[in-house]
């Protein structure tokens, strides 16, 4: 029947188009990975990378967390985990990963001078991001939780089509603007067949530190109205707090360095929610 | 018989970057050609951030469409006095939300269109945003702007 050959026919045209994709193959000794992205820059992707990491880590003793920071142009994860230096070399030529807070951590930021601009076209970036994921000796890991870069482009290809991905948790603020670009991302992870585990809500709100008035400075409730029209959900919420940027700044993130307070509250529930939503691990 | 280049009229080149994501590249650049088109001069911006196209939307003209004309794109004109011209992805869009997931060449191809189709006219002044990073976009934008006369490039960044 004709159904059935259009069937066959599309079934051959995948098969060919997918020919010069890159298989999908999981990172030696990494149970599940969680990516964080935005679409849009500046929204607190890096600060949530950290902190999600840290609390995963805190949430459950047992379990080994990795970071990965997939940001080639603009490595944020040395400053904000305060790790500094050249990874070493295993004897099979493998890059050790800098620990600090019981995170393995790895990032372009080790590898090249911290003012050196990356001015790479996207060949070349691909080809760092595969040495950045396969390259380095993880260990054993439960969740390798990987910090994206803004935008929708290689890095973001690379990384989907090389390895399987438990999830993605996109991070953005409730402007308007950042709100385009997240529903960007969404509609990207969707193309290339990434589970969206919801959204993060980021500088929801700023209290003023003297008289406590509220003001919603990127706007109210933009990433609720955006999860109701993905039909994804709202992992959490952070408000825009001073304490929160400063302890990224000076390498100490608030979930390990104020864990009682209410940012830290914020982002262990973040945890929890992406833990809730993640499939069985495999064995 | 040399092709009039459609950037010959244009008489000085901005580029806006930052390297960090979020600083108020758009945002800059967008106020920024406001205040000079109450200066006077007539302003073009170009968006090459093919990834997260903010300007139509800051300036209120995401429902807009290109046409073409015997030299190129033209550019989407603004105000009573049209005197700021914008081009932007947002415009070839078939909806605003649809993602731009293209890896580096189809983009280098697209900003080369964009610096070398669009009928920009006589401009003062073209404001160019670029997207956050050092990548494809920037060096395409420059390489493809070299020939012309690239005033210079703005630094936009935040305390942190």
């Amino acid at each position: 029947s004709s159904s059935s050959g259009d069937e066959a026919l599309r079934d051959k045209r995948a098969r060919i188009l997918s020919r010069g994709l890159p298989k999908q193959k999981p990172i030696e000794g990494v149970k599940q990975v969680v990516v964080v992205a935005s679409g849009k820059g500046g929204v607190g992707k890096s600060t949530t990378a950290v902190n999600i990491a840290l609390a995963l880590a805190a949430n459950d003793s047992t379990k080994e967390v990795g970071l990965l920071d997939a940001d080639i142009y603009g490595p944020s994860i040395p400053k904000m985990m305060n790790l500094k230096g050249n990874p070493e070399l295993t004897p099979k030529n493998l890059m050790r990963p800098l620990k600090n807070y019981g995170i393995a951590c790895m990032s372009m930021g080790f590898l090249i001078e911290e003012t050196a601009p990356v001015v790479w076209r996207g060949l070349m970036v691909m080809s760092a991001v595969e040495k950045l994921l396969r390259q380095v000796d993880w260990g054993q890991l439960d969740y390798l939780v990987i910090d994206m870069p803004p935008g929708t482009g290689d890095v973001q290809l690379s990384v989907s089509q090389n390895i399987p991905i438990a999830g993605a948790v996109i991070v953005s603020t409730p402007q308007d603007v950042a709100l385009l670009d997240a529903h960007k991302g969404a509609e990207m992870f969707r193309k290339v067949h990434v589970p969206v585990l919801g959204l993060v809500q980021n500088m929801s709100v700023f209290q003023c530190p003297k008289c406590k008035h509220e003001t919603h400075i990127f706007g109210a409730d933009g990433v609720r109205d955006l999860a109701k029209t993905l039909g994804l959900d709202i992992l959490g919420d952070v408000p825009l707090h001073v304490n929160i940027r400063e302890t990224c700044d000076s390498g100490q993130p608030v979930v390990i360095s104020q864990p009682q307070s209410d940012a830290a509250k914020a982002y262990l529930k973040i945890a929890m929610e992406i833990l809730k939503r993640l499939p069985v691990p495999p064995a | 018989i040399a092709e009039r280049s459609n950037l010959a009229g244009v008489q000085h080149i901005l580029l806006v970057l930052s390297g960090k994501g979020g600083v108020g590249k758009s945002t800059l650049s967008t106020e920024l050609a406001l205040a000079l088109r109450s200066a006077g001069k007539r302003v073009g911006i170009l968006d090459v951030d093919l990834c997260g196209p903010s300007i139509p939307r800051m300036l209120r003209v995401q429902d807009s469409a290109v046409h073409q004309c015997d030299s190129g794109w033209v550019p989407v004109l603004l105000g009573q006095d049209k005197a700021i011209a914008l081009m932007s992805i947002g415009f070839l869009l078939e909806r605003p939300d649809d993602a731009v997931v293209w890896r580096g060449p189809k983009k280098n191809a697209l900003i080369k269109q964009f610096v070398s189709d669009v009928a920009w006219g006589d401009l003062d002044f073209l404001i160019v945003d670029t997207p956050p990073g050092t990548s494809d976009e920037h060096i395409s934008t420059v390489e493809a702007l070299r020939p012309h006369q690239l005033l210079g490039a703005i630094l936009v960044t935040t305390p942190q």
